[in-house]
Order: C-alpha cells, then sequence, then structure tokens
C-alpha cells in the first residue's frame, strides 16, 4: 500500500532520489510500524525527534506499535525549534 | 554589580542630557530592561497617555547580563505605551547595539518630551549629546546607520533608528538596529518619531563590571557547553533558523492561512527553510546565503539571504542586490501565508524593506491579509486601494502594498494603522486577526489551544513571545503536551509567561531556554549581580513583572473583556489537518487561568495578589 513520507531539515539527505520537495510516495507493508519505516530508511532512531502521522505526534514509545495505513502521511524532523 | 548603576534622561524638549543613580532597590525587584523599565513607566508616566504625544516616555534598556560574557547577552529592550494597542509595549531587540549601550555605561535612556526638530542622540561612555538630525529626516534605517558611522568616522559605533514608517507613524513602526535587528513588535517606532527622534549612536568602551567574575565565567562557560551540545540551540537552529517550522506548523494544521480562512497553505514549503537552501535555477545561487550571530551568542540563528537578481522586485534595484537579514518564521508566515503569497524571492525583498523602513513584518504581513479579505468581500475596491487588485496570493498587489505602507503613500497610509482599525473603517471588524489591536502571529490558536490563551492574555496584544507554549505543545520541549487538549495549559501559559519576563529582564535571549532552565541562568545573574539570586527569586520576579503589566493595562483602560480572540478562531472550525473541525476552547482556560495568577473572574490581580508580590 502507499503512503506519503516526508523527510525535513537534516534528514532530507535520507530520502529515495525521486523524492521532490521533501517528500515522496512509498509502499509499506500492512502492519509495517512507524520504526520499521525509519529503520529501512536508515534514519537514525534518535535523529528522529518529531515523528507524525497525518500531522498528530506520535511519541518514541508509540514508534512500535503505531501501524501505518494506506494513504497516511509520515512526516519526521530532526530536534528543531524556532518561534 | 552588572548594573552600571547610571541612567541617562534625555529631555527632547530641552534638549538637555542628565546622568542619574539607577533606583536600586527597584532594580532588584525587578531585575533590569523589561521589568526595571516598565517599573520607571509606570511609575513616571499616566496609563492613559496618549502614546504618540510628548508625554508618553520611550525608555532604551538593558538587563544585568547584557554586554557581559553570558551566552546571548546582546538583548536590549524598547518600553513604552504603545501606539497600536494602548498597552504596555515592550519590544526586544538583538544585534550589537545594547552590549554596546551597556559597555557605555548606561543602564537605561529614558526619553521624555519631543524635540522641536529632527535630533539624534549620539552617546560615547559617558559623554551624551543631542544633535541635529535635519538631514537625516526621510532616510531610510540603511541610509541612517550608514551616514552616522561614517560621520563618526568609527566603524565599531552601532546606531539604532527609524525609517520612513517611524518618521510617517506607521502604528507597528520598529526601532531597527545594527541594519536589520528591530525592536519590532507594538510600534515602539512611531513613538520614536512622534519625539522627533531619529536615531541614537554608541560607543561604548568602559566595559561591565560584575560582581563576581570567577563564578559569571564558569556559569556562563557551563550554559555554553549546554547550548552547545543541545540538539536545538547547537545543531537545528545555526542549521536551519527559525523557518524551519512554517513545515512543521503547517502539518499540524496550525498555520493560519489567507487571514485566518484555512490552517494549511498548500505553498508551505515554498516559503519553509529547506526552500531557502535550495540552489536557484536562476543564478545557480541560494536564498540562503549564511547564519549570523547578536553579540556574544554561540546559537546564531539568524539568516543571511540575497535575492535573486533577476526577481522582478529587485531587478533594476541594486540596492537590494545585497546579502542582508533573512526570513524569520514569523515574517515568511506573515508575509507569505497570511497572504496566501508563495514567492519566496518577493518575500525576502518584503523582509527588507521592513528593515530597511523600519516596520514591523508580523504586522504588516497580516494587516495586509485582512485588507485582501476585505477586498474579497467586496468591502474595498480598486478605487480604494489606488487600482492595485488586492487578491488572496496575488505576489505583485502584496509587493505594491508592502511598498506603498513603509513609505506611508496612497492605501499604504491606512495599511499602516493595522487591522484593527482597517476592518472597522470599511465595516468588518470580524476581519482583523488581532487581540488588543496587534496581530497575532504565525500559530493558528485552533490548532495549537495554548496559544489561544497566550494570545488572550498577552500584556502586549497578540504575541508568541511572551509565553511559547508551542516548544511543548508542538515541539516537546520541555516536554511535550497535546496541542488539541485545553487540560492544563492554563498552568503552562503561567509559567512560560513568568519565566519568560525573567528572561527578557536578565538581558538574555528567550531562545536559550530551548536548552536551559532557570537552574541555568538565575546563577549567571547570582554571579553577575549583587544579592542572592535563587530560580525561586528569578521566577518571582517574573510574576511581579506580569502583574505589574497587568496593572498598567487595567489602569489605561482594558479590561477582562479584552482578554479574548477573533470570532473568527472561537466560532469558524478549522477546515483541515489534525484540528479539522475545532475552534479554539478559550473558555475552557481562561477561568481556570485568572485563578491560578490570583485574579479576580473579571481578571483583577486581587489584593493577596498584589500584596505578595510586593506591588
Amino acid at each position: 500500500m502507499k503512503i506519503t513520507f516526508k523527510l525535513f531539515a537534516g534528514l532530507s539527505a535520507y530520502l529515495p532520489s525521486d523524492a521532490t520537495r521533501n517528500s515522496t510516495e512509498i509502499d509499506v507493508q500492512l502492519g509495517e510500524t512507524v520504526h520499521q519505516v525509519i529503520d529501512r530508511f536508515n534514519v537514525p532512531r534518535e535523529e528522529a525527534h518529531l515523528v507524525m502521522i497525518n500531522g498528530i505526534y506520535v511519541s518514541p514509545e508509540q514508534r512500535d506499535l503505531s501501524e501505518i495505513r494506506a494513504g497516511d502521511t509520515l512526516a519526521i524532523w530532526p530536534p528543531i525549534a524556532g518561534g | 554589580m552588572s548594573w552600571t548603576g547610571k541612567i541617562l534622561r534625555v529631555d527632547l524638549a530641552k534638549g538637555a542630557c542628565t546622568t542619574e543613580a539607577t533606583n536600586m532597590e527597584w532594580a532588584h525587584d525587578y531585575m533590569g530592561q523589561r521589568g526595571l523599565a516598565t517599573k520607571y513607566l509606570v511609575e513616571e508616566t499616566d496609563p492613559t497617555v496618549d502614546p504618540l504625544s510628548p508625554d508618553n516616555k520611550m525608555i532604551f534598556a538593558t538587563g544585568p547580563l547584557t554586554g557581559t560574557i553570558a551566552p546571548t547577552s546582546g538583548r536590549w529592550s524598547v518600553v513604552c505605551k504603545g501606539p497600536l494597542t494602548g498597552a504596555i509595549a515592550c519590544s526586544n531587540s538583538g544585534g550589537f547595539f545594547g552590549a554596546e549601550l551597556k559597555n557605555a555605561g548606561w543602564d537605561m535612556v529614558i526619553f521624555e518630551g519631543k524635540s522641536a526638530s529632527p535630533v539624534y542622540l549620539d552617546i560615547t561612555n559617558d559623554q551624551a549629546e543631542l544633535k541635529d538630525a535635519s538631514d537625516l529626516w526621510g532616510k531610510s534605517v540603511w541610509e541612517t546607520e550608514t551616514a552616522l558611522r561614517e560621520r563618526r568616522g568609527d566603524p565599531d559605533v552601532r546606531v539604532a533608528s527609524i525609517g520612513l514608517a517611524g518618521e510617517n507613524g506607521a502604528l507597528y513602526a520598529a526601532v531597527v538596529n545594527d541594519m536589520d535587528r528591530a525592536a519590532g513588535r507594538s510600534g515602539v517606532g512611531a513613538v520614536m518619531g512622534s519625539k522627533n527622534l531619529k536615531a541614537v549612536v554608541v560607543r561604548g568602551t568602559v566595559g561591565v563590571t560584575v560582581n563576581d567574575p570567577m563564578a559569571l565565567m564558569k556559569t556562563s562557560n557551563a550554559a555554553k557547553e549546554a547550548l552547545a551540545e543541545n540538539a536545538v540551540t547547537g545543531t537545528g537552529l545555526p542549521t536551519h533558523g527559525t523557518q524551519v517550522l512554517m513545515n512543521v506548523i503547517n502539518e499540524i494544521g496550525a498555520l493560519p492561512t489567507r487571514n485566518g480562512h484555512d490552517v494549511q497553505f498548500d505553498g508551505a514549503n515554498d516559503i519553509s527553510a529547506e526552500a531557502m537552501a535550495e540552489v536557484r535555477e536562476s543564478d545557480g545561487e541560494a536564498n540562503l546565503v549564511s547564519n549570523h550571530a547578536c553579540f556574544g551568542c554561540p546559537i546564531s540563528c539568524a539568516r543571511r539571504s540575497k535575492i535573486d537578481p533577476t526577481h522582478f522586485t529587485v531587478k533594476d534595484k541594486p540596492q537590494y542586490q545585497i546579502v542582508s537579514g533573512g526570513l524569520e518564521y514569523e515574517a515568511a508566515w506573515a508575509l507569505g501565508a497570511a497572504n496566501g503569497v508563495n514567492d519566496l524571492e518577493a518575500l525576502t525583498y518584503a523582509n527588507f524593506v521592513c528593515n530597511e523602513q523600519g516596520l514591523d513584518p508580523i504586522s504588516l504581513g497580516a494587516t495586509i491579509g485582512a485588507a485582501m479579505d476585505l477586498y474579497s468581500a467586496g468591502a474595498i475596491s480598486q478605487e480604494d486601494t489606488g487600482g492595485v487588485a488586492l487578491e488572496f496570493g496575488n505576489t505583485e498587489a502584496f509587493v505594491a502594498m508592502v511598498e506603498a505602507t513603509a513609505c506611508g503613500e496612497g492605501f499604504g497610509k491606512e495599511l499602516g494603522q493595522g487591522s484593527r482599525r482597517l476592518c472597522e473603517k470599511y465595516g468588518h471588524p470580524e476581519f482583523s486577526m488581532t487581540v488588543k489591536s496587534q496581530e497575532f502571529p504565525a500559530y493558528d490558536p485552533r490548532g495549537i489551544q495554548g496559544m489561544g490563551l497566550t494570545y488572550a492574555t498577552s500584556n502586549r496584544g497578540a504575541c508568541h513571545l511572551r509565553s511559547y507554549t508551542v516548544a511543548s505543545e508542538v515541539l516537546g520541549i520541555p516536554e511535550k503536551t497535546d496541542p488539541l487538549v485545553t487540560e492544563g495549559k492554563a498552568g503552562l501559559v503561567k509559567a512560560f509567561q513568568d519565566a519568560t519576563a525573567a528572561v527578557d529582564s536578565s538581558g538574555t535571549c528567550i531562545f536559550t531556554t530551548f536548552a536551559l532552565s532557570g537552574e541555568d541562568i538565575a546563577p549567571m545573574v547570582d554571579a553577575a549581580c549583587e544579592g542572592d539570586w535563587s530560580v525561586e527569586r528569578f521566577v518571582e520576579v517574573g510574576e511581579r513583572i506580569w502583574n505589574m503589566e497587568r496593572q498598567y493595562n487595567i489602569a489605561a483602560g482594558f479590561t477582562g473583556a479584552d482578554d479574548t480572540l477573533p470570532e473568527r478562531l472561537l466560532k469558524d472550525a478549522a477546515k483541515s489537518g489534525p484540528a479539522e473541525g475545532s475552534v479554539n476552547r478559550l473558555d475552557e482556560m481562561l477561568p481556570e487561568y485568572y485563578e491560578q495568577r490570583g485574579w479576580d473572574t473579571d481578571g483583577v490581580p486581587t489584593a493577596e495578589t498584589l500584596g505578595r508580590l510586593g506591588l
């Protein structure tokens, strides 16, 4: 099944080469968790600070449990701030 | 110690500069900068004063840590009654001017009255003199700063000045120092202009004496180490700047778009930190040239940008084909998403113009957004706008309005009065995205509940820098809370407000708090200053300042009824994102906030609270 995968700031280097503007469409397996996707794209787990599915925060404890659904958007940032 | 113990009082009507001792009893109770300057304003002025009359005073203030070896010690503030809001105004800036003023030997400069003709204040250590500025009136910030530096023949002088916006009385005019750092909000530049004061130029070589130099070195080094090791202050902010938030806030559905009609902007990535770093096809360069640091700052979050020289905004204007202050997140949002404009180069140009002529980009962008809303609704037409089709997303129209406002020409004069006055004039006060007449910044309270309470209760009108609960609600600093719930937000807002007031009064930057707590900052104040500065005292000073500002606003005529949000945020649900279907539930937070503050149900501090804080 297809999802939208987004990596921002310093993590964008881990996106596949066909990605445009921090975003790409990827295939995920039924039951695949957030951590499994993070590992598959070699994103260091400690760098995956802000993780969101459809804009809703996924805490570190949930990342082994949260299954991804078709059509979801998984977006990840390293530690950042602004204001 | 660390306070210089000296205040420069400038009577603009008489043209006289006098020196007086800093009231150290007040310094001990209000620390410095925001707190101490507000105490002076409260004691010396009538809160009902017309902000643009000679009876309003304007104070340039440093904190006890300003100009010391403490990290981020370049901060200084401008305090006065604000012309945009009619409330207390305290606008904080970085750069190098504040540290230079402190090193010249001054805790504060108090300006009173109005000069009969344009003047600037020339300071070299303990020598201060008002000089004729007739030849500088009508000049931009950039021209003024360059001229004064050449006139002094000293490349190390520092300058704070106003541009055309401050001269023309735009109600959100800024005071700009070091070319592109600004005391930006609430219209402090208009107050400066109303006094016929064009600029302050300062050179300071006296230095700052601290109470315990070794202790300050030790605590400062510990703080610098913590800032360097922290992923946000050591890597995230220097690399990406505040603009990295654009995609974050859009993703969570809290990016106010097209004057608050939407909470997500499909052009967000086009105007983000990531876009600033992309190499352009036209000239093979990126918008972002480098980062930049203020005095004594190891974070270095500021951006230096160069506009595409082929872009329509600058192609025939070599004065803008330079490397200068680039977009921060709030500016990029206000100039971009709030208007539906996704042209990064046009936004950078608008940001340059704000620095050049001294305007707050938040209020400017949000006011143009409100005007686009009026145009869409048919409340204004091209007859009003000077022939400009002021539609959302129209980049050329947006640029025309920026230029007109900066120079106070045509419809720009009306835009310079802010969105509350503009929308009231054209019959749609509900289009104004303001609290206490000040435009709110880049976080939609329908998607971040705590920011609704932050805006509603901010003493200087809607502002994110009075309690940045985004840190907790979105970024997980110091711990993650859910942005969509109201539970616990009253206490969170109060804690952020008090801590921020203390940091703003210390002379250091609020961005340190992404890595440091009061446990790190209070020991630096304790080392630099006389007396015992515990964490508890540090935070209590913050709470005292917050209540003092509240009392000033009440005396100025504000009531609990002003602690509210635009109807659009309270009644029109978010249309997309995680907050889809939600409004801001201010009514669930405000009573608890009053209770936790020790205020009555009308939002007035009780006698017990005032007594506890020594007010």
